[in-house]
This record gives C-alpha cells, structure tokens and sequence, in this order.
C-alpha cells in the first residue's frame, strides 16, 4: 500500500510517461459540499488494447517483464474502495487513458493528499520532455500549473535544475495549502 | 504569494552555475521509483539525495529515477554509476544513508560496502 495520494500520483503517472505520452493532465477536485475528493490522470500515451484494459485491475496484468505482477492499479483501486469512492479506467488505443477515482473526504480510511508539490517535482525530473497540467479545485478556488508557463519563463535553463524544482514544490504546496486548507481535514485552513 | 515572474531570477543565477557543471558529468545516481520503490520510501532517499548534492555544490553527479531494479524486496534501490558504466547497487536505503553514500562514494570515492546488495545478501 501506498501511504498517501500524492505517492499513488507519481506511481500512476509512471504508467503514463511509459505509454509515451507528450501530456499527462492532472486534476484533483473536491465537490461543492466537500463531500467527494476526486482525483483523475489523463494522458495521451499509446492507451491499451481491450483485453489489457479488462484486466488492469488484476495484480497479475502488467506490463513490465521484470516480473509478473504489477499493484499500481490495484493499489489505487483499494485505496478508492476502500474510502468509500469509486476507481474507473477508459483508454483508447493509441490516444489515451484516463484514469479517475473518489473518496469520501471524512472516510477514516481515505488517504491524505500527500506532499503534491513533492510528487509534481519528481514527475517533472523524470519525464522534462513531457507537459504536466496540475489542476487543484475546490470551494475556495481553482488553480492551474503548467510546465509550459514555467517553461516559458526559464527559456534554456533546464526545468530539472535543483532551484527550478525546489521551486516548482513550494508553488504548488502553497496553491494546496490554499485550494485545500480547510476542506481536507489533514491540511489546516 | 509566489508568482512565475520569481523564475526569472533563478533563471539568471542558475545560468551562470550551468557551464561549469555540463563541462563534467561524470557520476549517475540511479533511484528505483516503481510502486515497489514508491511504497518502500524511495522519495525521502531521491530528495536526500538532490538535497545533499546541492547543499555541497557537488558538479559531477546527476541524480535520477528509473522504474523496478526487479529485487522489490530490496527497497528502496539506489545505483551509483561511475564514468566507466561500473555500477554499485546500495539496497535498503533510507534519507540518513544517503547522505553517507554522498559524503562517502560520491565525494571520496570510497563504497559504503556495509549498503551494498553484495552486504546484505550473504
């Protein structure tokens, strides 16, 4: 088990640097009556084929030939039944696939969000090629990063240069701490 | 409040601290970063890490993620490549032994043996 979301992001997002895509969005939102914390992947990787898809969600589907079983999905499948919410997976062939799960917000087994910021960084680090969308919403507001506007401002400097992402990591902290500071019991509004 | 506009000024420092480090890349310190890794705590040893190597203006060594090493009970996995492609696996790491492999093999070029897969799978 993953301890908390931010880690099952970075884990998932793996999936989607593999499959080769140039765009991975992420969004997480909680509703209007901060009753549902959702949270989705989408990329435009190569997807998978039908059958693949019909058994993502089995420990013993994956596609690493390192070994034969892979929990990411079914990791994070648990983490939403288990919190009350549900897991869903669409992935067309080479398109894309989304990825979207809930939690009941004050479910005792829902997991905390996790240090995003931490998560954005590493996932920058591992695929700079690619363009990350980072979308948090709630109440309080909505807001949006965008590894092209960081990109736009830094021009030949590398997006992997420690100070960009150390930067990178308390942009985002502060725009959780201020989407979700207070809707999110872990995180003091 | 932080605005994009604060990425300018790192722009300008980091620009100048960039030619002296691309002129010598030797060292690679490889994180495994799979669920297994992930799970197991291979992002506090990644920030030790990224965290040490800048704090001591280290140039010669990047530090990166890769997916499952393939020895998940092993976790968290770090590799340290050296120029020549030699390649040492550290198994079991955590934020406090990171900071010895950096002062010890990056910086002195001395192996951590007691770390290594070889130590601790008899």
């Amino acid at each position: 088990m993953l301890r908390d979301l931010s880690l099952h992001i970075l884990d998932l997002a793996q999936n989607s640097i593999t499959a080769g895509a140039e765009k991975i969005e992420i969004v997480v939102a909680s509703d209007e009556n901060n009753e549902f914390l959702a949270l989705s992947i989408k990329d435009n990787g190569c997807g998978m084929s039908a059958e693949f898809l019909a058994s993502v969600a089995d420990p013993f589907t994956t596609s690493r030939t390192t070994r034969k079983v892979g929990m990411g999905i079914p990791f994070f499948k648990l983490a939403c039944d288990q919190a009350g919410g549900e897991f869903s997976i669409c992935s067309v062939m080479n398109e894309g696939t989304e990825l979207k799960g809930s939690f009941e917000i004050e479910n005792i087994d829902r997991l905390p969000l996790g240090d995003v910021g931490d998560t954005v960084a590493f996932m920058i680090s591992s695929a700079p090629q690619i363009r990350f969308l980072v979308t948090l919403k709630s109440v309080k507001g909505e807001f949006v990063f965008d590894t092209e506007a960081v990109k736009e401002e830094i021009g030949e400097v590398p997006i992997t240069e420690y100070e960009i992402l150390q930067w990178i990591k308390e942009y985002v902290n502060e725009n959780v701490q201020i989407i979700f500071g207070g809707v999110l019991n872990e995180i003091i509004g | 409040m932080k605005s994009l506009a604060e990425l300018k000024a790192i722009k300008e420092k980091t620009q100048n601290e960039l030619a002296m480090r691309n002129a010598q890349n030797g060292i690679r310190i490889v994180v495994g970063m799979a669920t297994c890794g992930i799970a197991a705590g291979a992002r506090p040893v990644m920030n030790a890490f990224m965290d040490e190597i800048q704090k001591r203006n280290i140039t010669h060594a990047t530090v990166g993620m890769t997916g499952c090493i393939g020895m998940c009970r092993l976790e968290p996995i770090v590799e340290v490549i050296d120029k020549e492609g030699n390649k040492v696996t550290y198994v079991k790491m955590d934020a406090d032994k990171a900071v010895r492999v950096v002062t010890e093999h990056i910086v002195n070029g001395s192996v951590v043996s007691e770390y290594t897969i070889g130590a601790v799978q008899d």
